[in-house]
């Protein structure tokens, strides 16, 4: 998998996904649901974030509601990654499903907002160009890497399936 | 060694004689239910284009809850595209109007002792004070089961919450588990199961069991669990179903015990802005309210009705104050209008609300506006859960919102209970 490079947004401990991807706008699609992601901790960020932009945050990120728009909202705004101390279970499943990629890093609280980042998923590092260091994160096993290499499950599922009908046939 | 009742469920699902804390498995699902938000609408594209029909129409079930009855044509279309994709995928177990999708498949009988269910909300947890293991999954995720019947899960560690003794007058199941978010916190069991025991929980009737599993997502937890004792197999008397109920070995490892005792609880409220910010009702007293919220997957059982009439007898709600109620189910709605529950929640001024989700996640009826606040009998309290993100929900028992909306403000339930 390539080297992920961007700007990073900062978020604390404990960022639910009710304020990721607020429960009014869950009627809407997710691509604009987009348009509000993080809307519940500031109404001015969903204008500020750009696309390649990277969202690191504290403990516990997207905790609460399984909703999908969550991960859905930051991926369609163009976010390139995702990193965090670690992540609320359901977030983390949700994310590399649709192809997000995700990084636990217990050094996540090290980097700063705006601060150039570059992440190597394969290998699990993280560089921080601005401050000049290097962390280690936790490296994803080999089948969830190939998920997220593919764009998530329903890429996956189509080789899966393609694969069983040319065995079948 | 011996094994918790979640590691002898996820054994069985995934066809092993064992399973150890940290593997990760294929498991069998042997039920799934996704709601009217997070389901079809969701993936009927993805499904339609990988052009497979689902693994077993008999396994899956959809109840609409979230966008019912629907306020608005975006809404009615949510309907609209759930029906047509229940017929197209033949799935019969399809429940509409008729309650929270956390309750009506326990109603049903779909959720039953020992089996590993999925469900595409994240208060799916509620199904395990059945003996079951059900586990939340999002949208996609979900696909995934209704295409091969499997999902991968990693084997969790199990935390172990005993309740000793007798609850105090006036403390009930939601004060219990308040306390415990106080003590672990929203992240405490961040990728764990919750397994609830000890007498307290045995006494407890399981509409109020329903509430500590329930919660469990509100800690972090993979789930939550209750073994499933005589209280449970009565209530599965009469579903005709069948099942095999597994029970935790005595020797089984557990990552932490908690030992609480239930004498030393006293009605507790959860703060804005999280389910652990929790202090009790008492110091609470006298913060003013603008409304009351008894319903939802964890407030609105018949205990919870019946427990908040209790306190309503012969009183009104405060002026200034509006008190809803939305029962979480067709039958708990048709209970409480048998034996004068409703009645009485009506003649102390509470307003009536369809048996939906409604308020508890902000999405139709009762929306706080700028700086309101409410109590309520939900489960989250996050910045905007119920509207503005200039307005405040605390969380309490039944009995504390009933008792709040007598005063217009938070108040301590057992003033009213003793008098
Ligand atoms: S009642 Fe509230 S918590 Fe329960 S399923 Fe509905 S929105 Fe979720």
């Amino acid at each position: 998998m390539e080297i992920i490079r961007g700007r990073v947004w900062k978020f604390g401990d404990d960022i639910n996904t009710d304020v990721i991807a607020p429960g009014k706008y869950l009627k809407l699609p997710n691509e604009d649901m987009a348009k509000h992601v993080f809307e519940g901790i500031d109404p001015e960020l969903p204008g500020k974030i750009k696309p390649g932009d990277i969202v690191v945050g504290g403990a516990n990120f997207g905790s609460g509601s399984s909703r999908e728009s969550a991960p859905a909202a930051i991926k369609y705004a163009g976010v390139s990654a995702v990193v965090a101390v670690f992540f609320a279970r359901i977030f983390f499943r949700n994310a590399i499903n649709l192809g997000l990629p995700v990084l636990e890093c217990p050094e996540a609280s090290k980097i700063q907002q705006s601060d150039e980042l570059e992440i190597d998923m394969e290998n699990g590092v993280i560089r921080n160009l601005t401050q000049s260091q290097v962390y280690k994160a936790s490296r994803l096993p080999e089948h969830i890497q190939q998920l997220i290499r593919v764009g998530g499950l329903v890429p996956y599922l189509e080789q899966e399936l393609a694969k069983e009908s040319s065995a079948n046939g | 060694m011996g094994l918790t009742i979640t590691e002898k469920i996820m054994a069985r699902a995934s066809g092993r004689e064992t399973v150890r804390p940290g593997e990760l498995v294929w498991a069998n699902v042997d039920m799934a239910m996704m709601q009217d938000s997070g389901g079809p609408r969701r993936i009927a594209n993805n499904l339609e284009h990988l052009g497979v029909p689902v693994w077993d129409p008999d396994k899956v079930t959809i109840v609409s809850d979230h966008f019912v009855p629907p306020s608005n044509e975006t809404e009615a279309r949510i309907q609209t595209v759930t029906r047509a994709w229940v017929k197209k995928y033949g799935v019969s177990r399809f429940h509409e109007f008729q309650g929270i999708c956390h309750i009506v498949p326990i109603e049903r009988g779909y959720v039953r002792p020992g089996i590993l269910m999925v469900g595409g909300d994240s208060h799916s947890c509620t199904g395990g004070a059945m003996g079951a293991m059900v586990v939340a999954l999002g949208s996609t995720d979900m696909l995934g089961v209704l295409v091969t019947g499997r999902t991968w899960l990693r084997v969790p560690e199990t935390i172990k919450i005993i309740w000793e003794g007798k609850l105090p007058v006036g403390t009930f199941a939601k004060d219990m588990v308040l306390a415990n978010l106080k003590q672990l916190g929203t992240a405490g069991a961040t990728y764990k199961v919750l397994e609830f025991s000890g007498e307290t929980v045995t006494n407890l009737p399981l509409d109020e069991r329903l509430i500590l599993t329930n919660m469990s997502i509100e800690m972090g937890a993979k789930t939550g669990i209750i073994e499933p004792d005589d209280t449970v197999l009565r209530y599965m008397e009469g579903k005709d179903v069948e099942f095999n109920p597994v029970y935790s070995d005595p020797d089984a490892k557990y990552s932490k015990i908690l030992v609480n005792e239930a004498e030393d609880l006293e009605p507790l409220v959860a703060c804005p802005h999280s389910p652990d910010n929790v202090a009790s009702a008492d110091s609470l007293h006298g913060i003013a309210l603008d409304q009351a919220f008894i319903g939802g997957c964890t407030g609105g059982k018949y205990h919870d009705l019946a427990t908040a009439a209790a306190i309503l007898k012969g009183r009104k709600i405060a002026v200034g104050t509006r008190l809803l109620v939305a029962p979480a189910s067709q039958q708990v709605l048709q209970r409480a209008l048998a034996d004068g529950v409703l009645e009485v929640l009506l003649n102390a001024g509470a307003t009536l609300l369809p048996s939906a989700c409604g308020p508890c996640g902000g999405l139709s009826m009762g929306i706080l506006s700028d700086g309101e606040r409410c109590i309520s009998s939900t489960n989250r309290n996050f910045r905007g859960r119920m509207g503005s993100s200039n307005s405040e929900v605390y969380l309490a028992s039944a009995a504390t919102v009933a008792a709040s909306a007598v005063t217009g403000q938070i108040s301590d339930p057992r003033e009213f209970i003793r008098s």
